[in-house]
């Protein structure tokens, strides 16, 4: 049982200067059993861009994701995030180098409140043990207190300070999406990933979150690779982009460049073979 | 009307954080504690009724208290971190087998490193702890697999740990003291100076007890380690991704759970039934703690005491209430009425009300701060 | 050869027995690979088959209804018993529960099961009642190969034969009927179903039901050897090991559970017992279960749980 010991690192802001490449890929190949999910897939994320991927259904954007994350591991090729270079992530490293994530089906804790959902993001940064908390009173009160400011800022940020008490499986599609972004945020993370951020929501609310997800890049400083189907989504907001189709990448460029890629509209329209 | 929260407003996040933050619920607990500290012992010591006799204390409140004690254990381990667990029983007997040996001096001979561990008998305060202790490391040893597995295949280890243990107390005699009928007796309670004999002492050492454990988790549960806890109870996958260890949170819970539970046992068997054999820690105390759990409600410390009250109850008033009217009922179907009863709750609660009768009762207050109006 | 004698004599025996526990397992089994619900009330649906059965043939037989007539018409009262079990089940368990996660309907049959325990017990006698189906002596072959012969108890061999039966209709049932793929759609997610037009609460109460009547059929067999009591119940304690070892879904797996199980136990406790305390068949299932969890989850035959987010 841990005791109070001398402070863990935290996941700081490492030395990688806005506009280098923060996190690469380089000949990634997936398959489960049979199924090639991701075949020779090499691209790369700058610090400080909103990197998109696309393509159609069953590309394998998510699983993309999933191997950054560290919930898939590649069979081949090397991810190299902050310079280190690894055959393959695990969840606990990528959350402790500063990945966070948002999932398609909302992954949030359903029996907690917003609040305490949030506050899990902070899980990372608190230090005290198990003895501290027993007591509550003196340093773990202390440090509870501080998260909660950095949670509440959060909150107030997204909009989301009249659910804060409310458990999160009676909220609604699009708060919940709203309350997970508050999770990944909450954890601070130097590079964020974004799985259909704007799945099942109306014009209104895909703007409020197009807002929060500018936001979150220029006033948070973080990095962000997001997967979106709302090709209007996409045009206005990244910087870059992906584009995945059968588990290959098929264009890499600047939205206006890819918009016009013919490989890239064959995919989605669907051309004979 | 009773109970309006308004006009209490928070102005730091320390008050928000609060363990109760309505007035009216602090002034409640006060005023439970009070009387339970001072009014329990004053009316016994005066044989006022209900305490005319020692019944009360000795039959009902004092098995009550440390039921209690073992549920909040299990809670900690079925509601809030979501592992089920059907070897409560186990880890109780751990405990009071543990402090038994520990309060009678541990001789274990290690031939096979040619030394030996001896430690002299220890005072019954340590001895009790120590007992949590064990039934800490114990439960660590059974978390593991906690990790590969899940769900009901959790719930198949755990019934493994109640009937190896069911049988290691009886056949290893080493931990009866190689007495010839198997059953041991309890070191008299003393603590600090202070011996603890009449139900009104014993009632205020569980009592003591009780408090604090229950003050204690509810500290661990709505801080960092119970949010940990609750997010692996949902969704273990997603837990990992914030930088929560499921080892480290199951293995954790394990530990403090099974430290609560056997520390309850060694209560049951010191200050409840002073001699026991190892039938007191059977599959039926597992599951009479299971029942309490779930009827009081997963995850709440307040579900704990009102389901332990409940399943301690339920016997003696359907024993007592149709004798008061004249109904003449046996024993037995006593008995069968009890284990009906208990098993249509349960079916009743799922269906209804998954969280039990704590949510019950925060649903009622709920209603209550609307009074008069419907909603 | 005595030593051979004597090991095969335990082994048999402990592979007949273990093909007794199967018989409860197939009920289990059964339930799990229809519903996706662990029915932890198979063992109370025994104790409910068996008293039913047993209290309604001491009757008859107490009335001079012929032997014959009076097993037949037990059975059949008992079956019938069952059936109205599997409609109050289906009604006011799992009908307002479906949808709930696994754990939920486990704790739900958990709450069902006291309710059996207890009701059955209220309505037919809380005694032992002993029962007389099938023969209880025992043959001894192979006297001329092994000294003294092997003993083989007749019971044993009976119940073989009919769990043999048994999972070979189940197995046609589960793989070649209509109903059978239904089951195991349900079994897979009980919304989908429904949204396809399967019938859930039918198909429910009919996977209930058959269960009830595998319950009665290992009532038949443990309670002439053990007689109708209550301690019956605790088979379904026992079956549980049987079903980590050979997978929750797999009907030939509760079988293959069920002999590991039964040999593993005997031999263990005349072989190993003497050294560490007797008493072993207590946990040997259990601890056994266990290690073939930490080596493979899913049990020997039974399907990978893949987790995806």
């Amino acid at each position: 049982m841990k005791a109070d010991v001398e402070p863990r690192p935290v996941a700081g802001r490492s030395s990688v200067a806005p506009g280098d490449v923060l996190l690469s890929l380089e000949h990634v190949s997936l398959s489960f059993g049979g199924v090639k999910a991701l075949r020779d897939v090499s691209f790369d994320i700058r610090k400080g861009e909103i990197r998109a991927i696309i393509g159609p259904n069953g590309a394998g954007k998510t699983s993309m994701l999933n191997v950054i994350n560290g919930f898939y591991h590649p069979q081949e090729g090397v991810i190299t995030f902050k310079g280190k270079r690894r055959h393959d992530m695990r969840p606990y490293l990528a959350a402790s180098q500063g990945i966070a994530r948002t999932f398609q089906n909302v992954a949030l804790f359903k029996g907690m409140s917003t609040l305490d959902n949030i506050m899990t993001g902070r899980t990372l940064k608190m230090r005290r043990g198990i003895l501290s908390h027993m007591l509550h009173w003196g340093p773990a009160q202390r440090e509870e207190i501080r998260h909660r400011e950095a949670v509440e800022r959060i909150i107030d940020f997204l909009e989301i300070a009249h659910i804060r008490k409310v458990p999160v499986g009676k909220l609604p599609y699009g708060l919940q999406k709203r309350v997970e972004l508050g999770r990944a945020l909450a954890m601070e993370p130097e590079l964020l990933l974004l799985d259909e951020p704007m799945a099942g929501m109306n014009l209104e609310e895909k703007q409020d979150m197009s807002r929060f997800i500018l936001t979150v890049k220029d006033t948070f400083d973080t990095t962000i690779a997001l997967i979106e189907h709302d090709m209007g989504v996409v045009m206005d907001l990244s910087d870059r982009v992906v584009v995945l189709d059968y588990g290959r990448k098929i264009a890499d460029g600047s939205p206006a460049a890819v918009q016009g890629d013919q490989a890239v509209i064959d995919a989605y329209l669907g051309v004979a073979h | 009307m009773l109970y309006r929260e308004a006009g209490q407003f928070k102005s730091s996040y320390a008050a928000d954080m609060a363990i109760f933050p309505i007035r009216q619920d602090r002034v409640a607990l006060l005023l439970l504690l009070a009387f339970a500290y001072v009014g329990v012992p004053l009316l016994a010591q005066f044989k006022i009724w209900p305490f005319g006799s020692d019944y009360l204390l000795r039959a009902i409140l004092i098995p009550f208290l440390i039921l209690a004690l073992g549920t909040i254990g299990l809670n900690i381990l079925m509601g809030y971190c979501g592992q089920i667990s059907l070897g409560a029983g186990a880890f109780m007997a751990i405990g009071a087998y543990g402090a038994y040996k520990f309060t009678n001096g541990v001789h274990l001979p290690l031939a096979w490193l040619g030394s030996e561990i001896s430690i002299p008998p220890l005072p019954v305060l340590p001895s009790i702890l120590l007992g949590g202790l064990m039934s800490a490391l114990v439960g660590i040893l059974f978390g593991m697999p906690s990790l590969r597995i899940k769900g009901l295949y959790l719930a198949v280890a755990t019934l493994a740990a109640q009937f190896f243990f069911d049988w290691v107390f009886i056949r290893v005699k080493w931990f009866t003291n190689y007495t010839p009928s198997g059953s041991v007796t309890a070191p008299e309670l003393k603590i600090f100076g202070l011996t603890f004999n009449t139900p009104s002492e014993r009632y205020l050492f569980c009592l003591v007890f009780v408090s604090l454990f229950a003050l204690m988790t509810k500290n661990l549960v709505r801080g960092n380690l119970g949010r940990q806890w609750m997010a692996i109870r949902d969704m273990d996958i997603a837990a990992e991704l914030m930088g929560i260890r499921p080892l480290y949170a199951k293995l954790s819970a394990f530990a403090i759970s099974s430290f609560v539970v056997g520390v309850a046992g060694a209560l049951w068997a010191f200050v409840y039934l002073g001699a026991w054999e190892p039938l007191a820690f059977n599959i039926d105390r597992s599951f009479q703690l299971l029942f309490m759990v779930i009827i009081g409600g997963l995850g709440s410390i307040l579900g704990s005491f009102l389901g332990a009250a409940f399943i301690l109850i339920l016997p003696i008033m359907l024993d007592q209430v149709p004798h008061a009217l004249g109904i003449p009922v046996t024993v037995e179907t006593v008995s069968l009425l009890v284990l009906i009863i208990t098993g249509a709750l349960i079916c009743y609660l799922l269906i209804v009300e998954p969280l039990g009768f704590a949510r019950l009762w925060s649903i009622g207050k709920e209603k209550l701060r609307l009074w008069p109006y419907p909603y | 050869m005595l030593l051979a004698g004597q090991v095969l004599e335990v082994l048999l025996g402990g592979l007949l027995s273990g093909v007794l526990y199967s018989l409860v397992a197939l009920g289990f089994v059964l339930i799990f690979k229809a519903s996706g619900v662990f029915n932890f009330a198979q063992g109370a649906m025994v104790l409910l088959a068996g008293l039913a059965m047993v209290r309604c043939l001491d009757y008859l037989t107490h009335h001079e209804f012929p032997t014959w007539a009076a097993v037949l018409l037990a059975l059949l009262f008992a079956a019938g018993i069952m059936a109205l079990t599997a409609w109050l089940v289906q009604r006011f368990v799992l009908g307002p529960l479906v949808n709930q996660d696994g754990l939920t309907l486990f704790m739900a049959t958990i709450g069902a099961t006291f309710v059996l325990e207890g009701a059955s017990q209220m309505i037919f006698g809380s005694d032992v009642y002993p029962l007389r189906l099938f023969p209880t002596d025992a043959w001894i072959i192979g006297d001329g190969i092994f000294p003294g012969g092997i003993l083989i108890n007749k019971l044993d061999v009976w119940g073989g034969l009919i769990a043999g039966l048994l999972v070979a209709g189940l197995a046609v049932f589960f793989q070649s009927t209509k109903t059978g793929r239904a089951l195991r759609a349900v079994a897979d997610d009980h919304a989908a179903a429904q949204s396809v037009g399967i019938p859930i609460s039918w198909i429910w109460f009919v996977v209930w039901l058959v269960a009830g009547l595998v319950a009665l059929v290992a009532a038949t067999v443990w309670g002439t050897k053990l007689g109708v009591q209550f301690s019956i119940t605790f088979l379904a304690l026992k079956a549980l090991p049987v079903l980590i070892i050979g997978g929750f879904t797999s009907v030939p797996g509760a079988i293959v559970g069920g002999l590991m199980v039964g040999a593993g136990e005997k031999l263990a406790e005349i072989y190993l017992g003497p050294h560490i305390g007797g008493g072993i068949e207590y946990w040997f299932a259990y601890v056994l279960a266990l290690l073939v969890l930490l080596v493979r989850p899913q049990g020997l035959f039974g399907e990978r749980i893949i987790e995806r987010i």
